[in-house]
């Protein structure tokens, strides 16, 4: 019944630019779209491992300069008479690679940064996304540095007897976001329903006792970091190929807080909030544009922020989930995680 | 040789300052637990309190820096009582994410009373260097150090000579029982969480005149004192004092003599480079590692 609906949902948001004619709430649903990739992929840390990753967006930028750069080309000056030339690769070729790379960065970054736990561990991830933004900033033969990166060229697909036609329109870029958001869903739904996600639960609620009975806690903590790596250097890759721009500032700490919003907004831990988050946060800024300054729109933000750890700690999906439950007569019960779907 | 005096100076002329910043951050996560997001924008907070008491209003410079501390004090006193107050007993990440919050709202705010307009001030001291040997430095900075070390000197007779300080040591250690021999937990906390959020603001009202005001201007500020106090262990005051000038000096000589464009980076790189070599931190702490 619960995936019934949740297939129906999807199949009535890939109907949606057919009876949605303004391109720009196209373009609002696709930029929260990207977020709502980011977002599941924090979850899978912030919510299952219970780590607070502040620096989720060097996955997300090394996404989208690895994409770039390889659909680009570009050439690495590592010393030798010769720089390393790297031709213009197929779009979809750097979108992959801008997922491995940042899965590899994951596993880096988790070798490293899960040597130590709590504040340290979020001082730490909050460094490497800083250390990351400044390389883009002052790498400026590989980069272009403050001058971005242009001109990225679109995402191509073949269509049966017109060959390969590159993705401009709107409509298809959104159903392209759309599939990697159910993609992202899905292999987060298999994961914390598998034995590793049941690792990941344990030893976010007790590490000492999770060890003890035999959880190789760093190795699982790493794996859920390549793995939430990737999803966001994916995240990042759409950014780049969707505004086909891109400079250090999508390093900056505000990504960072945006998703973290997203997902304890929408709630941590659950596979339906991080989606149900980065529609309502992805959404608000624009419905507040036209009534509130930016520097207002901020101003709630934080507000909103405060108010959800006071007052819905849990997050919207698990609250509104909880109210359904209560008004369709049934039996109140605590949701726990991986059972919301 | 001239250029090595010349950055040794400004290292711990900067170095001062860093201080002062990891000082207030580190108390408060060593005696309340709370990663304290805001400090950056206490820092803000305070360059813009002395642009407006001794630009706009015109009043003593140094009178400026004070009312500046003395506000920082007041204005951290009521985030802690009204934000974290009625959180006690929640735990760390939680009280992280209010902070988070805070602090975007602070940062919103500030930029929407002062604008994103970058703002100076003018100060008492001439523009001219005193040049000592090889080294010139500017009277403003000069006096920066000094009102710095003046602090740092007060901070530790406040923490190890007063009864306020012994209460807040007891409670550092063991709140339950700080609270059984009748120390008011509370107000230690609101206490704390002022006289840090103070040091901030006074470090920012120190270091405005110096550079320019923007309301973003806490950001990196609040990076740097999160490596400061990570290099000298969350919570240990000798530590962050040792820590800042570490930072310091590792700042001006690498932009000095490496590349000026990483010089924001480094601390992050002494970061990493400490939790690879040693994970306990430089001056090791038992809670660290999980």
């Amino acid at each position: 019944m619960r995936r019934a609906s949740a297939w129906l949902i999807v199949v009535v948001m890939a109907t949606l630019p057919w009876w949605m004619r303004d391109q720009y709430d196209l373009y609002i649903l696709t930029s929260a779209g990207i977020f709502i990739v980011a977002a599941i992929s924090l979850n899978l840390l912030l919510g299952y491992t219970g780590q607070l990753s502040l620096g989720h967006v060097a996955f997300f930028g090394i996404g989208a300069y690895v994409s770039a750069l390889m659909a680009l080309g570009f050439q690495l000056d590592y010393g030798a008479d010769q720089p390393w030339i790297v031709d213009p690769q197929p779009v979809w070729f750097a979108f992959a690679g801008g997922i491995v790379v940042a899965g590899c960065f994951g596993w880096l970054i988790g070798r490293l940064a899960f040597r130590v736990r709590g504040a340290y561990f979020v001082i730490v991830s909050i460094s490497f996304a800083e250390v990351m933004r400044l390389v883009a900033l002052n790498w400026v033969s590989l980069t272009q540095g403050p001058m971005a990166l242009n001109n990225i060229p679109p995402l191509s697909i073949w269509i049966p007897g017109r060959g390969v036609e590159p993705l401009y329109s709107r409509e298809y870029f959104y159903e392209l976001v759309l599939a990697v958001i159910v993609v992202c869903f899905l292999i987060t739904q298999r994961l914390v329903s598998s034995r590793t996600g049941r690792a990941f639960v344990a030893l976010r609620e007790n590490e000492p006792l999770a060890r003890s009975i035999g959880i190789n806690v760093t190795h699982y903590l790493v794996t859920a970091t390549v793995v939430s790596a990737g999803m966001a250097g994916a995240a990042g890759g759409l950014f780049a190929f969707s505004i086909h721009i891109v400079d250090p500032d999508v390093f900056l700490f505000v990504y960072t807080v945006t998703m973290v919003i997203m997902v304890i907004g929408g709630g941590k831990g659950t596979l339906s909030g991080p989606i149900v988050g980065g529609l309502v946060f992805g959404i608000l800024p624009e419905l507040l544009r036209d009534v509130a300054r930016p520097e207002v729109q901020w101003l709630l933000y934080g507000a909103v922020m405060i108010l959800i750890v006071f007052f819905l700690p849990q997050g919207i999906a698990p609250a509104v989930g909880s109210l359904f439950a209560h008004f369709s007569g049934r039996v109140f019960r605590k949701m726990g995680p991986g059972l919301s779907a | 040789m001239a250029e090595f005096l010349q950055f040794t100076v400004n290292a711990i002329i900067l170095g001062g300052t860093y201080a002062l910043l990891g000082i207030g951050l580190t108390l408060i996560f060593g005696i309340m637990r709370v990663v304290n997001f805001t400090h950056g924008d206490l820092y803000a907070f305070g360059a813009y309190m002395i642009y407006m008491f001794a630009a706009l209003l015109r009043l003593d410079f140094f009178a400026s820096i004070a009312l500046a501390g003395v506000l920082g004090f007041l204005f951290g006193g009521a985030i802690e009582f009204v934000l974290l107050r009625p959180l006690t007993g929640a735990d760390i990440d939680t009280t992280m994410l209010v902070m988070i919050g805070a602090s975007i709202a602070l940062q919103a705010g500030e930029q929407l009373i002062w604008t994103g307009v970058a703002r100076s001030v003018p100060t008492p001291f001439s523009n001219a260097p005193v040049v000592i040997g090889p080294v010139s430095v500017l009277p403003i900075r000069l006096f920066v150090l000094s009102v710095a070390v003046c602090l740092l000197v007060g901070f530790y007779l406040l923490i190890n000579r007063t009864r306020l300080g012994v209460a807040m040591r007891a409670t550092f250690q063991d709140a339950d029982t700080a609270a059984l021999m009748g120390v008011n937990n509370g107000l230690i906390y609101t206490i704390t969480f002022a006289l840090g959020s103070s040091l901030a603001a006074l470090a920012g009202a120190l270091l405005g005149p110096i550079f320019v005001i923007t309301p973003t201007m806490g950001n990196l500020v609040a990076l740097k004192a999160f490596a400061i106090v990570i290099l000298g262990g969350l919570g240990n005051i000798v530590g962050a004092t040792v820590g800042g000038f570490v930072l310091a000096f590792a700042e001006e000589f690498g932009a000095g003599y490496i590349s000026s464009g990483y010089r924001d980076g480094i601390g992050f790189l002494l970061i990493i480079l400490v939790l690879i070599v040693r994970p306990q931190g430089l001056f090791a702490m038992k809670e660290r590692i999980g």
